[in-house]
Parts: C-alpha cells; structure tokens; sequence
C-alpha cells in the first residue's frame, strides 16, 4: 500500500501536468475566444465590454455574427480560402507523389539523402522562404528575365501580388508537408508484392491502381490535411506574395485585429474558422492517433 | 518499365529544383554590390557589414535565440511528459480529449492560435493583474504550447517504434513504473528529445505571427523585424541574414543525418 503511493502520484505528474497545460493555455483560450466574439467592442482597455458586469448581468450579442453574413469581404474570404487550400493541396500531391514513389523506391544511401533535402527545407525559416520568391517573381527578378531571355515574353509580367503567387508560395512552403506521410506509406510498401501484382499479369497502370494507391491512401489523407488545414488560415504567404484582392481569412483576420482592431469581430471570424476546419481536425487527430497505434 | 523510371527521375528533378532554386538565387543576390535584385554589379559583402552593424537586427536576435532557447526546454519536458502519458499509462480518464488537444496545435492556423492566447493573456490580466505586461514571457508560453505537440510527435514515434523488452525485463524484475521510466526508458528515448528539442528551438525562432499577437509594444523577435522590412519590398540585407541562417541549419541538419547515417550503418555492419 505504502510502495503504491509514490506510483500513483507518478502517474499522476507525467499525465497532469502537460494536460493541465493544455487546458490551461489551449482549451481555455479558445472558450474565452468564443465569449469575446458575443461581446460589443466598446473604446476601452481591453476594447470589448466586460464578460460579467455587476450592474447588468450577462450580456451577449449576436451582432457579430449577423455582421460577418451581412459584409461580402469575409463570405470572399472564406470561400476563397477554401479554394485556394483545395487546389494548392491537389497540386502538392501531384507533384508530391512521384516525388515521394522515387525516394521510396530510391537505393541505400541515395534514399536518406533525397529524404534529407526534403527535410531540410522544412528546418530553414519558413519566413525567409516565402520572402525569397519575393526576388522571384518581382517585375525584374529571374524569373521574369529568365521568361524574357527566352524570347517567351516581351513584357516582363506581372507575377507577383497576384494570386498565383499565392499558389506558388503555398505549394512550395507546404510540399514537404505532404511527401514525408506519402513517403512512410509507400516506403512501407513491399516490393515483393509489386513484383507478384505484375507476375500475375498486372500491367503497370493496373498496379498502380489496384495495389500502390490504395496501400498509401493514408499518406494521401495524411498529407492532404497537414497541407489543407494551415494553408487555410495562412497569414504570411498572402501578406507578401499576394495582391489587394487576395482575400484569404488569415489576412482579413488579422487586418481585422491590428489594424480596424475589432477585437469581438475578430473573435467571430477566428470561431467560424475553427467550426469550418472542426471536421478536418477531428479526421487528422484520429488518424494520427491510429498510426501510432498501428506501430505498436 | 524504362519510361516510367525517366518520369520518375524527372519529378524529382523538377521537385529539387522548385525547392532549392528560390533559396540559391536569393543565398546568390546577398553577395550583390547593387541594391537591386536585376542587375548584378559585383561581389560585394556590404550587406553582411550592414546586417552586423544593424542593432535593431542583433537585439531582436538575441532575443529570438533567449525566447527559443527557454521555449524548447519547457517544450521538450511538456512534450516527453505528454509521450509517456499516451504511450505508456495505458487508460485513463480524458485520454480522448488530452489526444485531441495533443495533436490540433500541429495543424491550428498561427492566426487562431495567437488570437486566441492573446485574448486568455489580456483576460488573465484583468482578473489575476498577471501577466503584467506582454513580451518574452507571453511569447515564450505561447511558443510551448505549439512546440509541445511538436515533440511529443517524434518523442511518441520513438516509443512505441522502440523494442520493449528491456522496459519489460526491468518490469518483471521487480522494477516500479518511475523507476523503470527513468533508469531504462528515458536514456533510450534521449536522442528523440534531442531532436525534440531541436525542432521546438527552430519553430520558436521561426515564429512570426503567434508572436505578433501575444507580444508587447517593446519586444520584437526577429521574424517581426524581418516582416516588417520586407513588407515593403526586397531588402538587400536581408537576403544576407537568410543566408547566414539558411547556411547554419543547413549544415546543422546536415551534420545530424551524416551522424545518424554513420551510427545506422554501424549498427546494421554490427562493428563497434
């Protein structure tokens, strides 16, 4: 009994304190959002009026909310947001996947060095890698005289703040988000039962079909959420690389906040957010959690 | 067969390329004496004396390196903690939840995160007067909770990818749960918090929007005074910085895999 104490309060250290941490400053955060965004902004500090006023009692309002359905700007905002991380997360897989199938299959060393310099970027400042296409894709940088060397154009274009750079910018930040889980899945593919598929006659698109894609469907879902649900909010890629019609929700939130500093309407934008990718969230936690139950 | 390996090869071609060309040509225009990024006029390095000379830059460094250096730490016990608690404790009373909140600050967009911390800082200030005011300590909260879920990802990958015998045998001679935990799990799973640790110190000093929110007037980190240079447009000497930090990760990444490369190889030619 004596030699069970110290036991319990063990396992109570190791599973309460990182859970009272995220109560603390993960869940609580978002609940105090979600208050905030019934509030009335009022000229104050902090701008938005009191939780619980004595001489009042509760007070909540939906204005807010009937704001965001009534002014087009975050309606746009929103569906382009969705779309623009829709196809930005169809091009990473198409260009992704092939990517992922030839390291997979890659030999020995050359496959930890492919890997490696997938990785690589992934460590260097996410920041300084969105700024370099700033270079890019200026009026006068490569890529617009490399297109005029080539005698393609006569006028240098205009690429960027526009909203393919966006695209541009959100496939190649985000492209390593999804060849390493297409990578763990087609890495665990045995080649012995490629070669068996093809034994029996399979030809090399039928193989494909019936036996490559469905083995690494997780690694698609995988890597399509770590791609889809931040390239949603993204903040940065349209502040630097995209126009004044790039309306993406991140941005309009942040405007938002540090700039009209509507801190409730603010509160409301970020809440539909989270409603919006609740789903995409729930699907990613299960199937990570299912992963590492998988290897165990 | 042959046509397929030539489409192959060429996507990862292309792929390398998109990856690294960007980062090459700016790493390339940092040695340019013009201020402009069209025409080059000669090697210079004025823009690496510039940066060296800028305090606006060498302050908010320090203080990124401070913030990351203090956020890794904590995120690294909060996360290995985390780990255990899911990979080892079996059952228990709001292992869903904990899960759940475990993994969403991995693909949480910034601007929620740090709208929303920001909000339970402002609040907390109201009812309790703490904290005080909002700077290194705010960001330094904000940047565990976010890099937290980073290491328990790899710290879990690690345990339960990992041989379980010797936990076992430990077990079976009479070893207790904390015993066992720290004398025979946690020297095995150190190079994974090492890594841990690594990941959470970069994504910290990375940070450019959570840290705009939960910040004071007084503190800005380096990713706020890069963004705020390069809002309006190319900025010589940053393309400098980003080669000196692009140059020092990349060969810190690259020294941690030939290591690796060599102890796994080592491992599987079973010489010492």
């Amino acid at each position: 009994m004596n030699a069970a104490r110290p036991e319990r309060l063990w396992r109570r250290t190791v599973i309460g304190i990182p859970y009272f941490w995220l109560l603390a400053f993960f869940l609580a955060p978002f609940a105090i959002v979600l208050r905030i965004s019934f509030s009335d902004p009022i000229i104050a500090q902090p701008p938005f009026t009191p939780f619980c006023d004595p001489a009042q009692g509760l007070y909540l309002t939906a204005d807010n909310y009937r704001f965001l359905t009534e002014d087009d700007l975050y309606w746009v905002s929103y569906l382009k947001s969705i779309r623009i991380a829709a196809v930005s997360t169809l091009l990473c897989l198409l260009i992704g996947y092939p990517m992922a199938y030839g390291i997979a299959r890659a030999r020995g060393a050359w496959r930890n060095i492919l890997l490696l310099l997938v990785i690589l970027p992934f460590w260097t400042s996410f920041l300084l890698r969105v700024y370099a296409w700033m270079g890019m894709l200026s009026g006068h940088g490569v890529l617009n005289q490399a297109l005029l060397g080539m005698g393609l154009i006569e006028q240098p274009l205009k690429i960027l703040y526009t909203d393919f750079a966006v695209y541009l910018g959100i496939v190649y930040s985000y492209l390593p988000f999804m060849i390493l889980p297409l990578y763990a899945t087609l890495e665990r593919l045995d080649g012995d039962l490629l070669d068996a598929a093809a034994d029996l006659g399979g030809r090399p698109r039928q193989v494909f079909f019936d036996v490559t894609l469905p083995v690494s469907l997780p690694g698609v879902v995988a890597g399509g959420l770590l791609v889809f649900i931040p390239a949603l909010g993204e903040f940065v890629i349209p502040a630097l690389l995209g126009g004044l019609d790039t309306m993406m929700i991140g941005k309009t939130l942040y405007d938002e906040f540090f700039i009209n500093r509507d801190w409730p309407l603010a509160s409301a934008v970020a809440t539909v957010l989270v409603l919006i990718l609740l789903v995409p969230i729930m699907l990613f936690q299960r199937i990570s959690q299912a992963d590492a139950g998988a290897r165990r | 067969m042959r046509q397929r390996r030539t489409f192959i090869f060429s996507c990862l071609c292309f792929g390398y390329a998109f990856l690294y060309i960007p980062i090459l040509t700016m790493i390339a225009w940092s040695f340019n004496d013009s201020r402009l990024m069209s025409v080059w006029t000669g090697f210079s390095l004025r823009w690496y004396q510039a940066l060296w000379q800028n305090e606006q830059i060498i302050d908010a460094a320090l203080l990124s390196l401070r913030i990351a250096f203090v956020s890794a730490t904590f995120a690294t016990l909060l996360g290995t903690l985390a780990a255990l608690a899911m990979s080892r404790l079996g059952r228990f009373r709001g292992r869903t939840a904990f899960s759940g909140m475990l993994a969403a600050p991995l693909v949480m967009p910034e601007v929620i995160t740090g709208l929303s911390l920001l909000m339970l800082f402002v609040s907390l200030q109201g009812l309790l007067g703490w904290p005080a005011k909002r700077g290194a300590d705010t960001i330094a909260i904000a940047h565990i909770t976010f890099a937290m879920a980073y290491v328990a990802v790899v710290v879990q990958a690690r345990l339960t990818a990992m041989d379980r015998s010797l936990e076992e045998a430990a077990m079976d001679l009479g070893g207790r749960p904390m015993g066992v935990t720290l004398d025979i799990t946690l020297p095995l799973i150190a190079p994974a918090m090492l890594s841990g640790w690594l990941l959470a110190f970069t994504l910290s000093l990375d940070d450019l929007v959570i840290a705009s929110f939960v910040s004071g007037p007084e503190s800005s980190t380096l990713p706020m005074v890069i963004y705020s240079k390069v809002k309006l447009g190319i900025a010589p000497d940053v393309n400098a910085l980003a080669a000196v930090i692009v140059s020092i990760v990349g060969l810190g990444v690259l020294a941690a895999g030939w290591l690796m490369l060599r102890t796994a190889r080592r491992h599987t030619t079973g010489a010492p």
